[in-house]
């Protein structure tokens, strides 16, 4: 079927700029919605300040002290809450309120929504990040880096790690049966994740072997590790679970999730709830 | 050319599991044309008019919206038609005029946000989170979203469930402004008797999923035309001639019949006695 576009006639505006306009409404509901906020976004920021303040002690041969051990690792959390939680929770809700049938029965390519979604989450990612890393520098004099590899580094382990969270969360959100449901669902993994991959229990090096060996087979360990690269001698070194940042490793990791994740949203996605088909 | 209608349905079905929501639906709406989907609760009122938006598949039967079968159809067709589901809950934290602003965004001829909120009466309202409108303003404001891009097609499904009268009337007034002045052609799905009755040109009963009667709301009464009711106060009848019966009446009362009262059937009795029969 063609159509032909008459002089002057308006076309429906394309699906970048839908998404566009998308994420700007995203990002304004998600601010004033005081349950994500506080769940979401305030929740790794007030974790990082109380076990920052809790932990000390400084590492044998190193001048690194717990809290600033912790803090690359709190970064790692705070992507996987705004990435993974927040679309997870955030699309579970979508599907429970009617946002999503609503938004199949206007003129707009699925794309957008998504557009939407993943600029919406980039954007509370990096407010958090940054929130994270103002706390780590001002509260637990945690000394950014100067070398520009360094930040190199920052940038991949954050675009992959991101990414890959952000893509198993859209993949997530269909698994809880409602948007109630939703916030569970999301949560306890996340929860057990952040222990297992030695974020909540610090050095990663001092966990059991099965929970090391477990948690190793998910994103949230390897961003960790990755920023810790970044922000952390490598006298540290010793600390972890072996005594190189294996920058390879983390990269394969995240590039899997990555796949893997891309590969369930697009087999598992539903626009609907099972109740209404 | 012939007119096509806007909405042709015959033998649509569909079933969840071992229940049959829809069993064999006939309907046809003309361009132009207000339709009122009226029927008890369950009667398959929300999975006909779903199937139409192209929101829930069918088991069988041939669907034509606008020209197209809308369980394939696409974003031009989606320009067209409106749609108020039955009930919503998003938005919430947007206020109406963001609202509206941002879903006048998704058409080509889009209608102005500011108009469009005076249209629906939520001009002072412009301003507040949706999420503390009330239950007949958030109803209005999914009105303005349904038809923000101008449809042709406008699907309104139970409108007004939980207004107060007042709101009930002053809605009735917008959509007859909506088929009257901008020929938009509507079918809606109803429990209430009035709203069929005032908005319709045509009433088509639903029960257990079939229509069971489809014609204009005086029609719907003339076909019961010949059974007047007369009642006094011992008693009461169903007559074709009235007059020979409140002659004998009179007659035998010899005089004033007490508590006289002779009525047509309403619309309603004629409703009830439909769904009635067919349950
Ligand atoms: N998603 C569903 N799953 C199972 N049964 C359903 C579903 N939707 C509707 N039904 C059933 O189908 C029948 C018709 O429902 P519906 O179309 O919602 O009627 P109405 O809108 O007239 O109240 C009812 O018996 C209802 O319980
Ligand atoms: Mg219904």
């Amino acid at each position: 079927m063609t159509s032909t576009v008459l002089p002057g006639t308006p076309r429906r505006p394309s699906a970048a700029r839908l998404g566009l306009h998308r994420a700007a409404i995203e990002v304004k509901s998600f601010f004033r919605e005081r349950d994500a906020v506080a769940f979401t976004f305030a929740m790794p920021v007030v974790i990082l300040a109380l076990l920052g303040a809790i932990f000390d002690g400084v590492y044998p041969g190193s001048d690194v002290t717990s809290a600033q051990y912790l803090a690359p690792s709190m970064i790692a959390a705070g992507v996987a809450s705004t990435t993974f939680i927040n679309l997870g929770t955030g699309i579970a809700a979508d599907r429970d309120d009617g946002t999503l049938h609503r938004l199949r029965g206007v003129p707009m390519p699925p794309s957008a929504y998504f557009i939407g979604k993943i600029l919406m989450a980039l954007v509370i990612t990096v407010g958090e990040t940054v929130a994270l890393l103002g706390i780590a520098v001002v509260a637990f004099d945690l000394s950014l880096p100067t070398d520009p590899e360094r930040w190199l580094t920052f940038g991949w382990v954050f675009l992959l790690g991101a990414t890959a969270c952000a893509l198993t969360g859209i993949a997530a959100s269909g698994l809880a049966g409602s948007a109630r449901s939703a916030g569970a669902v999301m949560n306890l993994p996340y929860l057990v994740l952040a222990f297992i991959s030695g974020v909540f229990y610090t050095p990663v090096g001092q966990l059991p072997e099965p929970l090391l060996t477990a948690g190793s087979l998910f994103p949230l360990k390897w961003m960790a590790q990755g920023f810790r690269s970044v922000f952390l001698p490598d006298s540290i070194l010793p600390q972890e679970v072996v005594p190189s940042w294996e920058h390879g490793r983390i990269a394969l990791v995240l590039a899997a999730w990555c796949i893997g994740g891309m590969v369930l949203c697009l087999t598992t996605f539903r626009w609907r709830s099972r109740r209404s088909r | 050319m012939t007119a096509t209608p806007t909405v042709r349905v015959r033998g649509l079905r569909r079933t969840y599991g071992d229940i049959v929501a829809v069993a064999g639906l006939d309907l046809d709406v003309g361009a132009g044309e207000v339709v009122a989907l009226l029927g008890p609760n369950g009667a398959g009122k929300t999975t006909t008019i779903e199937i139409l938006e192209g929101h829930r598949r069918r088991d069988a039967g041939e669907v034509s919206v606008l020209g197209h079968d809308p369980s394939r159809a696409d974003l031009d067709w989606r320009v067209r038609v409106g749609i108020v589901a039955q009930a919503s809950g998003d938005l919430g934290e947007l206020t109406v005029r963001e609202a509206l602003s941002h879903f006048a965004r998704y058409y080509p001829r889009p209608r102005d946000p500011e108009q469009l909120t005076e249209l629906v009466g939520l001009t002072a309202k412009a301003t507040a989170r949706v999420r503390t409108l009330s239950g007949g303003q958030r109803r209005r404001l999914d009105v303005a979203l349904g038809i923000v891009g101008r449809p042709r097609l406008l699907f309104l499904d139970e409108p007004t469930t939980g207004f107060d009268p007042q709101a009930r009337r002053r809605f009735w007034d917008l959509i007859r402004q909506l088929a009257g002045t901008e020929g938009c052609t509507i079918l809606l799905n109803t429990h209430y008797l009035q709203e069929a009755e005032a908005l319709a040109d045509r009433v088509a009963v639903i029960v257990g999923g079939r229509i069971v009667a489809d014609a204009t709301p005086t029609a719907l009464v003339g076909r019961t035309a010949a059974r007047t009711v007369v009642r006094w106060a011992d008693g009461r009848q169903e007559t074709d001639d009235p007059a020979a019966l409140i002659a004998a009446l009179t007659g035998r009362y010899g005089g004033t019949v007490p508590e006289l009262t002779v009525s047509r059937p309403s619309l309603e009795d004629v409703y009830l006695d439909l769904i009635g029969d067919a349950s």
